[in-house]
């Protein structure tokens, strides 16, 4: 069809024609169309986008989450990245979902990518991709036992005990950290020093320095499996 | 030419300690693993060309197999899930061995005060020589590398079976 292209106006007809006032948060930022749908409808408007003749969006640029902790009840959004590759054109929708009942319908049926970005989204913000063939972690450690992107976690390492936490910027998130349990330091505690066996020798000649609390616990002879 | 180890010299025989004579041939052929991750490996190269050239210290022989090297050098950063990796190329090389961390990551997990990086290597394997820098320059790796000889040559052949160096190991789980 020369001369015709597909407009950012037509999506939007064609989407609410189809699923009327399901669909809400229309906006353009950038000329790229956006839209929130309600969560359990995801699929049914992946594969409207998908299998219609005129839309032709069979392409998923990126699928990942956002964690809005202010917003009670839709905590976590999913937003998924589209593209028409035939007219070059793009959508991004989103849908939202509680942080205590997370489940999202997965979308690897329609689109093979998606299993590589919904292993992602599960490990990094604990979105559970109902359906998915093998919901584990990807990037992260498999002994992690956290969504580390959440907001609800400080982003600085845990275990480091050799960083005066005033100097490093991590005095502001003490009072969040004490709230979620984790143990902080208060800025006016001074410059912390590296717990040191009094016995243990200080040059790496006859001795290494680095044992003690901070070690960490991993499977250890890997030559044997 | 390596410098002379203390001892009794006399005409047409030498005599000295067996551990210095073992230490002077360790020292100055000593065989590296590069673990080279990131930019630290980029200057790490530049320390291997010819212009600092590393070969000047006997370590011509850069081995990509930890069952043929005598030093690991643990260049650049480190994430946790590369831990164990690390540990694991630790072990496959042969007792005597010795670890270099190279620059801030490896040596401190550097400006990746993160969730997913290993905050220094000596979390997962005993390190000898720390080098700092982000990245240090190729006069700094040298000057690691000369330290890591320095230790070699005065290392006593006995310090392998000792009990503090076996307690060390146990402390990283190793045996």
């Amino acid at each position: 069809m020369p001369g015709i292209t597909l407009s950012n106006e037509t999506i939007k007809e064609r989407l609410i024609a189809k699923f009327g006032d399901q669909l809400s948060h229309f906006e353009e930022p950038y000329g790229l169309l956006t839209f929130e749908a309600p969560k359990e409808l995801n699929l049914k408007v992946l594969q409207f986008l998908f299998d219609d003749e005129e839309l032709r969006f069979r392409f998923l640029t990126d699928l990942t989450a956002v964690h809005y902790p202010g917003q009670a009840g839709r905590e976590l959004a999913v937003v998924y990245h589209l593209h028409n590759l035939v007219d070059n054109i793009r959508l991004r929708f989103k849908v939202f979902a509680s942080i205590e009942r997370p489940d999202i319908f997965t979308a690897t049926q329609l689109y093979s990518s998606a299993n590589w970005m919904e292993r992602e989204t599960y490990d990094f913000f604990g979105v559970n991709f109902v359906g998915h063939p093998n919901l584990k972690r990807i990037l992260n450690v498999d002994e992690m036992d956290y969504f580390p992107l959440r907001k609800e976690y400080p982003l600085e390492e845990q275990t480091r005990v050799d960083k005066d936490d005033a100097m490093f910027g991590r005095g502001s998130s003490i009072g969040e950290r004490a709230a979620n349990g984790v143990a902080g330091r208060s800025p006016e505690a001074g410059p912390v020093e590296t717990p040191r066996d009094p016995n243990e020798p200080r040059t790496p000649a006859s001795g290494t320095p680095g044992s003690g609390p901070q070690k960490q616990d991993w499977n250890t002879d890997t030559t044997k499996v | 030419m390596a410098d002379m180890p203390e001892g009794y010299p006399g005409e047409g025989f030498f005599a000295t300690s067996l551990s210095s004579v073992v230490g002077l041939a360790r020292k100055n052929s000593l065989w590296p693993m590069p673990f080279a991750t990131s930019c630290c490996g980029i200057e790490f190269m530049a320390t291997m060309a010819s212009h600092y050239d590393l070969a000047r210290f006997g370590a011509e022989r850069l081995g990509f197999s930890p069952r043929q090297c005598d030093l690991l050098m643990v260049i650049g950063t480190i994430a946790k899930k590369m831990g164990p990796v690390v540990k694991q190329v630790y072990l496959q090389m042969a007792e005597p061995r010795w670890v270099m961390a190279v620059g801030a990551c490896a040596s401190s997990g550097g400006i990746f005060d993160s969730y997913s990086v290993l905050q220094g290597i000596d979390q997962v394997v005993p390190v000898d020589v720390y080098v700092p820098g982000c990245p240090p320059r190729p006069e700094a790796i040298l000057d690691g590398f000369i330290r890591i000889q320095d230790l070699v040559g005065k290392e006593s052949i006995r310090r392998r079976n000792s009990e503090s160096y076996k307690e060390l190991l146990q402390s990283y789980g190793i045996q």
